[in-house]
């Protein structure tokens, strides 16, 4: 389908594709048995200029948003979940910079973001605080000119690999959320250390690793807003995520789709290839429309956040479920139209399953974005009562 | 970038030839005129083309200077300049006439040659070791000539250039490569090995689609009319074709020994060889 791209969105998405089929395809496999994190590939995407789609111009960006963001994503999931994972986490980690730096904080961090020489990372998840991000316990104690933070955080993407940090800790822990505040965190400040490194079930090319705090001092300048203000800027920062794992899921779906297609028209069971079967037809109608929905909503929903669109939260939520839950379902097809074969880790397809599954749990879980966009409309009703 | 990269300030001024190809996976020949049909194939910049503008772009970076990237063929050969351009040299010029159409390597090398005099004079002139469409490899180093400078083909890597302004490189041979120094300046053609060439850059590609590119006539480049395009081409393709495919084979599997001896008893008896018992070589 058409989607209207001007001619860089066209090219950014070119060059994506490019980059996805010449670099990262090579070594897909390979890096998801052996969970290596992709160095060279973080290169190559920097050099393409491709970190800067999203970073405003002022600051060696070149302007666009959320939109251009989520074609790079999806083009390079296509390819690799994991891989891509590495670009769109130091998106997710850009984000609240741009949304709640001061200038001097964007002069500091976002060219240097642009390049792609450095990674973001955003940490706001703990053992005890998932779905309740409320119940995080990492502290961040003002002192003098300084903030001092103590706790551990959990599962964070890019972990070890980024350079810039937003931490999410408690500056006034009797206020609960209320009382949390988003703090900037370089990798190598001196009591900033890093835990274990997670073995996952896919994405494995990705980094997730946990981030230990032991009385890190900060300067008080790396508060991003104001204190109090930790969770307006995590549920900001996710409204703009949100379209980026769902660019994500349709890349892994629309991949797993390609490689059925092909597969199918190949694969020739009672004497004819499998594609000339109705059951099988009738799945890959499914899967194909399920996939051009899912796209269709994630790119309406990227052309909203660009747009400026004060409500966000449940559009936001919406493009996340949709497309993470038609990844599932489109790579669990995948799977059974490649028949044993899709079982294999020789084929591809089985890794598309893997990779498809943490779309539907991380950044909010599908059951919390059910929530919001249900609070959304519950709220929006009453309003419109009064 | 370039300066943390540099080996020694040359000032280099390079230039490279590029020629616009259809895409080699989609060829497809007229079978009545025996010419290929472009109509609906994309087109590409010759693939060795590519390493030749990476390596003058490395030496570049190694070495400072200009990159200059020129190339003949039809108004559409513009793409090609501005594909080019997005890898980052400094300039392109596109050689486009009427006149051009039709020529052969002798033609095509002097019209070159004419540009390359007029944008220079030059250091380095780098080009691939020949075009995926018409594999003859003539046109690089008849544009050494034309222009009374050495030349060296098949280049795989470009070892330095001294101070005294020497270039040392190997050039491939079957079953290694031998090492030349040459004086500059000098006309080089690459092979696949020599480097791998970078993915253009966004920036690149925005600053490219901006980028002015001269188109210089016959008039221009102050060449007569009988020098260029097809008047100034004493070659004349007779006929191109696919060879045909060697039809039946039969291949000799088990063991080694045992199949040697079948083939063997197998091209006796059919008078390929000459048997034992018949006076044959013992």
């Amino acid at each position: 389908m058409n989607y209207f791209l001007t001619e860089e969105q066209q090219m950014i998405k070119d060059l994506a594709a490019k980059i996805a089929a010449e670099k990262i395809s090579p070594l897909t496999a390979k890096y998801d048995e052996e969970g290596i994190f992709p160095h060279e590939i973080v290169k190559a995407l920097g050099e393409a200029d491709l970190f800067r789609v999203f970073i405003p111009e002022e600051y060696e960006g070149l302007g666009g948003g959320v939109f251009e963001m989520a074609l790079v994503v999806e083009e390079l999931s296509r390819v690799c979940g994991g891989i891509a994972l590495a670009y769109a986490a130091s998106g997710l980690g850009t984000i609240p910079i741009i949304l709640f730096g001061s200038d001097e904080q964007k002069k500091k961090y976002l060219p240097r973001l642009a390049s792609g020489e450095t990674l973001a990372a955003f940490a706001l998840t703990e053992a005890g605080a998932g779905s309740d991000a409320s119940a995080i316990r990492t502290t961040a104690k003002k002192d003098g000119d300084s903030y001092v933070i103590t706790g551990t955080k959990q599962w964070i993407t890019n972990g070890g690999e980024a350079e810039i940090y937003t931490v999410i800790a408690l500056t006034d822990p009797d206020r609960g959320a209320r009382g949390s505040s988003a703090i900037i965190v370089e990798r190598d400040t001196p009591g900033f250390t890093f835990g274990k490194k997670e073995d996952k079930m896919g994405i494995r090319a990705s980094a997730t690793r946990e981030l230990i705090f032991d009385e890190c001092r900060v300067p008080a300048g790396q508060l991003l807003g104001k204190e109090g203000m930790g969770f307006l800027v995590a549920m900001k920062t996710f409204d703009q995520s949100r379209p980026g794992v769902a660019a994500q899921a349709v890349g892994i779906a629309q991949g797993a789709l390609d490689k059925a297609v092909a597969y199918s028209n190949e694969r020739k069971q009672f004497g004819k290839p499998i594609s000339s079967f109705q059951g099988l037809q009738f799945m890959l109608a499914d899967m194909a429309t399920q996939v051009e929905a899912a796209r269709a909503l994630t790119y309406q929903v990227a052309r909203n956040v660009d747009a400026g669109e004060k409500n966000l939260a449940g559009i936001s939520a919406m493009a996340k479920v949709m497309a993470s839950d038609t990844a599932m379902k489109v790579t669990t097809d995948a799977v059974q139209v490649f028949g044993g074969y899709g079982y294999m880790r020789e084929y591809p397809v089985e890794k598309m399953m893997r990779d498809a599954k943490i779309t539907q749990i991380y950044e909010g879980t599908n059951q919390i974005q059910r929530e919001v966009i249900a609070m959304n409309l519950i709220k929006e009703q009453i309003r419109g009562k009064k | 970038m370039s300066d943390s990269r540099m080996e020694q300030p040359l000032n280099l001024r390079l230039a490279v030839c590029i020629k616009q190809v259809p895409d080699t996976t989609n060829i497809r020949i007229n079978p009545e005129t025996n010419t290929l049909m472009r109509e609906g194939v994309a087109s590409i910049i010759n693939p060795f083309d590519m390493y030749a503008l990476e390596e003058a772009l490395r030496l570049k970076e190694r070495y400072g200077g200009t990159v200059t990237v020129i190339s003949m063929g039809p108004p559409q050969a513009e793409a090609a300049l501005r594909d080019a351009l997005s890898f980052g040299p400094d300039k392109a010029v596109l050689l486009s006439d009427r006149a051009f159409a039709g020529a052969d390597t002798l033609a095509t090398s002097l019209t070159l040659s004419a540009a390359l005099k007029k944008l220079g004079p030059f250091d380095v002139i780098l080009a691939g070791k020949q075009a995926m469409d018409g594999d003859t490899g003539q046109v690089g180093p008849g544009i050494a000539e034309n222009l009374g400078i050495p030349h060296v083909t098949e280049i795989r890597r470009i070892e330095a250039i001294a101070e005294d302004r020497r270039i040392t490189v190997q050039r491939l041979l079957e079953d290694g490569y031998v090492r030349l120094r040459a004086a500059l300046p000098v006309l080089l053609t690459v092979v696949k090995e020599i480097n791998e060439p970078r993915l253009p850059s966004l920036r690149g590609k925005m600053n490219a689609k901006k980028a002015e590119i001269p188109r210089w006539t016959a008039e221009e480049l102050g060449l007569k009319p009988e020098e260029t395009g097809l008047n100034g081409s004493p070659t004349q393709v007779m006929k191109i074709f696919t060879p045909p495919k060697p039809e039946g084979g039969k291949l000799f599997k088990g063991e080694v020994k045992e199949s040697v001896a079948t083939l063997l008893s197998e091209l006796t008896g059919a008078g390929i060889l000459l048997g034992k018992g018949r006076g044959g070589a013992r």
